[in-house]
């Protein structure tokens, strides 16, 4: 099976000259969700900003086989849906049918299309009775339902959280992980929520410092105590 | 958003900055009086200027660049081109238009668009080499009132918060721009304002929900609406030598003008 996501020797540098990620590999197959874990600054984010091509450093990022570049931003991200840590930097308009129709207007899909499209999307994160409402005044369980039906309605293949639970109380989070069960695009999830992970990702890459410390199967990872603790993840 | 103050050990960096902050006042003060044609004086005034930021090893291109900022206020003073005092003179060139411009009033528009061109740059060599907290002391040890000292200094503090909240909108905004190859998007002119607009108006909601937030948090924290004050020390003699020498150059920079000016 052709990888879905190859990523080969990525290292980048912030501006101020700070390394963040330190020759990374990684392979995804088609389906796979992974959870990518690590404690704060250890690059889970700024991985996640590689893979639609915010972030450009050096080193090779394959999607679909296609290397991104300036030229092939479009289809990229079309295929691969981001989803912010931070609801509110996701959710920019009044509405959230506008909100959720932003994807595919910018596509220059036809007014029948995107209606289509959007009711797709919020029915797929159980939002469809809020199509009208304003984005504002969403709860926070909310906001991030709908902040993933803004990627949806792109239709990518990808799903790329960045903490998807963080902030959320107990039944927002229950539901958000079994919404996130369901969906059937392939994901990387980055995250601290080590519950999450067990229940949702069969495969975990372990991040420190700019680097892929471990990648195996969730389970032995999670049982590895001295490897967690000695990561700041217990 | 990067920081505009420029860590280094100069001279300029070094001096007091109750000097430097007076300094520039008295600098911008003494251009603003001089008068309008006084070609000499502005150059001087210019070099003035380049000299210190050449001292302080400072970018110049960048406060050069950072100083364009004062054009589109200059703009407002292009009517001075044609409201100008009399006389009055055709436009060259296009005589058979027939209007009717005020050489006086070019002049003047000229010299205002310069004054404030140098004394921005002078105002933003002042920020390059002197830090925001020393700043903030500054501004109370000179008596100005606490809740502008106040104001200021949150005002920075959250202006970089914000911009970091733009960015991350930006971002979240380009990850959903996809085009796909062989199909037309971007969506219509009116639609990309309106989504602007959003983005613009949630950043207000949000700004102001947040400063609820940091004032309740000040509040449980004791503000009583005003900040400590700071210690002060005098003044070292070095530099209050400085700025002696730096006002009697300025006095004399505005003399040159009076004398050249019209």
């Amino acid at each position: 099976m052709e990888a879905i996501i190859k990523i080969d020797k990525l290292s980048f540098n912030y501006p101020n000259g700070h390394p963040a990620l330190n020759e990374v590999s990684l392979g995804v197959n088609p389906g796979e969700k992974i959870a990518l874990v690590g404690e704060n600054g250890a690059g889970k984010s700024t991985l996640l900003l590689h893979l639609n091509g915010i972030f450009q450093g050096s080193g090779q990022v394959l999607i679909n086989g296609l290397e991104i570049s300036k030229n092939n931003l479009g289809q990229i991200r079309a295929w691969v849906g981001l989803v912010f840590q931070n609801p509110d930097d996701q959710l920019f308009s009044p509405t959230v049918y506008e909100d959720v129709a932003y994807g595919p207007i910018y596509q220059g899909l036809d007014k029948l299309t995107v209606r289509e499209k959007v009711d797709q999307a919020l029915a797929a994160v159980h939002m469809s009775a809020y199509v009208d409402r304003d984005s504002y005044h969403l709860s926070n369980g909310e906001k991030k339902r709908i902040a993933i039906a803004t990627v949806l309605s792109m239709q990518p293949q990808i799903l790329a959280l960045d903490e998807p639970t963080a902030g959320l109380d107990p039944r927002a989070r229950r539901e958000l992980i079994e919404l996130l069960e369901e969906l059937p695009q392939t994901m990387l999830i980055a995250t601290h929520d080590l519950a999450l992970v067990e229940q949702l990702a069969p495969r975990t890459v372990l991040m420190n410092r700019g680097r892929i410390i471990a990648d195996g199967p969730t389970d032995s990872i999670l049982a590895d105590q001295v490897l967690l603790e000695t990561y700041g993840l217990s | 958003m990067k920081e505009f103050y420029t860590p280094g050990k100069s001279p300029v960096h070094e001096i007091d900055a109750r000097v430097k902050l007076t300094f520039t006042l008295a600098f911008i003060i003494f251009l603003s009086l001089t008068p309008s044609g006084a070609w000499p004086a502005y150059i001087l005034f210019l070099t003035l200027a380049l000299s210190i930021a050449l001292l302080s090893r400072v970018s110049i291109g960048l406060i050069q660049k950072r100083a364009l900022l004062a054009l589109p206020f200059a703009l407002a003073t292009l009517p001075l081109i044609f409201t100008g005092p009399p006389p009055r003179v055709d436009l060259p060139f296009f005589q058979t238009l027939g209007i009717a411009y005020s050489p006086e009033g070019l002049v003047r528009f000229v010299s205002i668009t310069l004054k404030s061109w140098i004394s921005l740059q002078a105002a933003l060599l002042l920020s390059a080499t002197t830090h925001i907290s020393d700043l903030l002391t500054t501004f109370q040890q000179l008596r100005i009132p606490k809740l502008f000292v106040a104001i200021i200094g949150l005002m920075w503090r959250y202006l970089f918060l914000i911009s970091d909240e733009v960015t991350r909108m930006l971002r979240a905004r380009s990850s959903r721009s996809a085009i796909v190859p062989g199909s037309r998007g971007g969506g219509n002119v009116f639609w990309r304002a309106k989504v602007t607009g959003g983005m613009a108006g949630s950043i207000f909601l949000r700004s102001i929900e947040r400063s609820d937030r940091v004032y309740s948090a000040m509040l449980s924290r004791g503000y009583t609406g005003v900040l400590p004050a700071s210690e002060s020390q005098p003044i070292a003699k070095n530099d209050r030598g400085y700025l002696i020498l730096g006002l009697f150059l300025l006095m004399l920079l505005w003399a040159l003008g009076l004398l050249t000016g019209g």
